[in-house]
């Protein structure tokens, strides 16, 4: 059989809702076996429906326990669920140990959920090489939602961004001060926020310093605004006071800014507001926008998480309405477009420099100075590049 | 030759029933690690019927199973019919830990490869896994 019949036959198996040829399908796309791409152009028909909802935060935030506790709340609201889980893989021996298993047992023998584990194998931004891809059959064998755990995160793991179209941040109490809050990376991509182990001290405080940090970049109430295209009162734009001047408020509250501090925050709050607007929508009159809502939960007793599956969800009602849910498709097109463009165009230029003998003789070149990486790079490209 | 370099042997690391200790199973998981496979660890207090989900959506090329609390002759072989009527009869299966030699060739006729007891080489256990793996 060649590697199509068989991407073929495992296809039927899994569009038949064999979940073994799907497990099998996930190891080919992970192994990049010869039946990947054969199996991966059948399913892509197929993608596109489910709601995949990204789970990210640091190490030992209650990520796996809170998705173990999500996925059993939407089972219970009659959705499929599948899981897919990346821990690190060991730089050293390429080995892994995949523990997110341990903390998802309420689930494991349900046959509406579906869990696999990924490695990272090498892979930096919090992911797996091959996320998108698992991701992309999942979603082919029908499950109505996604939920895929991100690799212990930092503060620069952000690729989940571009996979979810919903991403929860998962952060803990006395996890640091305002300047970590108003850092660049994880904060900024979360569409709602999770403060897990709210039982703990410090937790209202955490979620303070969150709700001040989104007040720098958003308007309007937690969940959807709908802007009403009439002012309201006299009121320009609607009825919900601008969010910067809460902020600038609950700044001045804590006494601890100048005059010139709390102008200058103004001025980051304008800035900020510009640059979120094309992410969560703006607040002119009759627009939709969305303030990611921030919810204290408890994941080891349930607690807050049927308050999370109804805003995971009003985010998806919120992309759907506003047009964001069409775009991302379009968006998703292209960029994996590009991607199998550069990848394929790379593989087959270098494939054939090394047959004709070009790619030693300039490396080589590169290596003793004769050359800079970059004409051997056109080179390589002029001669090997075209069809 | 690229895909080679990116298949891993992934191993289930199990603990079936009442049985406490884990010592042994993380030993053991670590030295797979340490050897490059994947290394996927249920956590212990397991059904067979959850070892063997797991078994199945990790698609997993072994199975190893730590007991040390003496009901392997009942769990161990509940695992193994599970994951056949599940058509994953082709998963490598390796027991370790306290186990009778009087116990081992009921095991071994159940369909258990190996067993591993008390003392073993893991560096043993590794290269069988390695040679012995189905797929």
């Amino acid at each position: 059989m060649t590697a199509q019949q068989r991407a073929a036959e495992l296809f039927a198996r899994l569009s038949a809702g064999d979940r073994r040829a799907l497990a099998r399908g996930i190891t080919w796309v992970e192994n990049g076996a010869e039946e990947a791409t054969a199996l991966m152009r059948l399913a892509y028909p197929l993608t596109g429906r489910a709601h995949v909802v990204g789970i990210t935060g640091p190490p030992g935030a209650g990520k796996s326990t809170l998705v173990d506790r999500l996925a059993m709340e939407l089972r219970g609201r009659g959705l499929t669920v599948a899981i897919v889980a990346v821990d690190p893989t060991s730089p050293f021996s390429g080995g892994a140990i995949l523990g997110d298993r341990i903390r998802m047992q309420r689930t494991l023998t349900d046959p509406g959920v579906f869990m696999r584990s990924l490695a990272a194998r090498g892979h930096l931004g919090g992911l797996s090489p091959a996320t998108g891809e698992v991701v992309g059959l999942l979603d082919a064998f029908g499950f109505d939602v996604i939920l895929v755990e991100t690799v212990g995160a930092g503060q620069s793991e952000v690729e989940i961004m571009a996979l979810a179209h919903t991403t929860c941040v998962v952060l803990i109490p006395g996890m640091g001060d305002e300047i970590q809050a108003i850092k660049a990376g994880i904060l900024e991509i979360g569409d709602v926020f999770a403060c897990n182990k709210a039982d703990r001290e410090g937790a209202d405080r955490t979620v303070s310093e969150i709700e001040m940090m989104l007040d720098l970049g958003h308007m309007g109430r937690p969940g959807i605004n709908r802007w009403s295209a009439e002012p309201a009162d006299g009121a320009a734009g609607g009825a919900v006071p601008p969010a910067s001047d809460a902020a600038l408020r609950r700044l001045d509250r804590t006494g601890h800014h100048t005059a010139d501090e709390l102008a200058g925050a103004a001025g980051h709050m304008t800035h900020a507001a510009e640059h979120v607007a094309a992410r969560h929508g703006t607040a002119n009159p009759g627009d939709v926008s969305w303030r990611p809502p921030v919810l204290k939960t408890v994941a080891k007793d349930g607690q807050g998480v049927a308050e999370l599956a109804d805003r995971l969800a009003e985010h998806l009602s919120f992309l759907k309405e506003t047009g964001r849910w069409e775009a991302r498709r379009e968006q998703d097109a292209a960029q994996r477009v590009q991607a199998l463009v550069s990848e394929w165009a790379a593989r087959i230029a270098l494939s054939r420099a090394r047959a004709a003998g070009d790619y030693a003789r300039l490396v080589r070149q590169v290596a003793e100075r004769r050359l800079d990486p970059y004409s051997a790079a056109d080179e390589i490209l002029k001669h090997h590049g075209g069809r | 030759m690229e895909a080679a370099s990116r298949r891993k042997i992934r191993v289930l690391v199990a603990k079936l029933g009442l049985d406490a200790h884990d010592r042994g199973a993380k030993v053991v998981a670590r030295a797979y690690r340490d050897a490059g496979f994947e290394v996927i660890y249920t956590g212990l207090y397991q059904r067979p019927e959850a070892v063997a989900a797991a078994a199945v959506q990790e698609d997993v090329d072994v199975v190893a199973v730590s007991s040390l609390a003496g009901a392997h002759g009942v769990l161990i072989p509940q695992l193994i019919q599970l994951l056949r009527e599940q058509g994953a009869d082709d998963i490598l299966i390796l027991a370790g830990g306290i186990i009778p030699e009087d116990e081992v060739p009921a095991l071994l006729e159940a369909g258990v490869s190996r067993v591993f007891g008390p003392g073993s080489d893991l560096d043993e256990i590794i290269e069988y896994t390695k040679v012995n793996v189905r797929r």
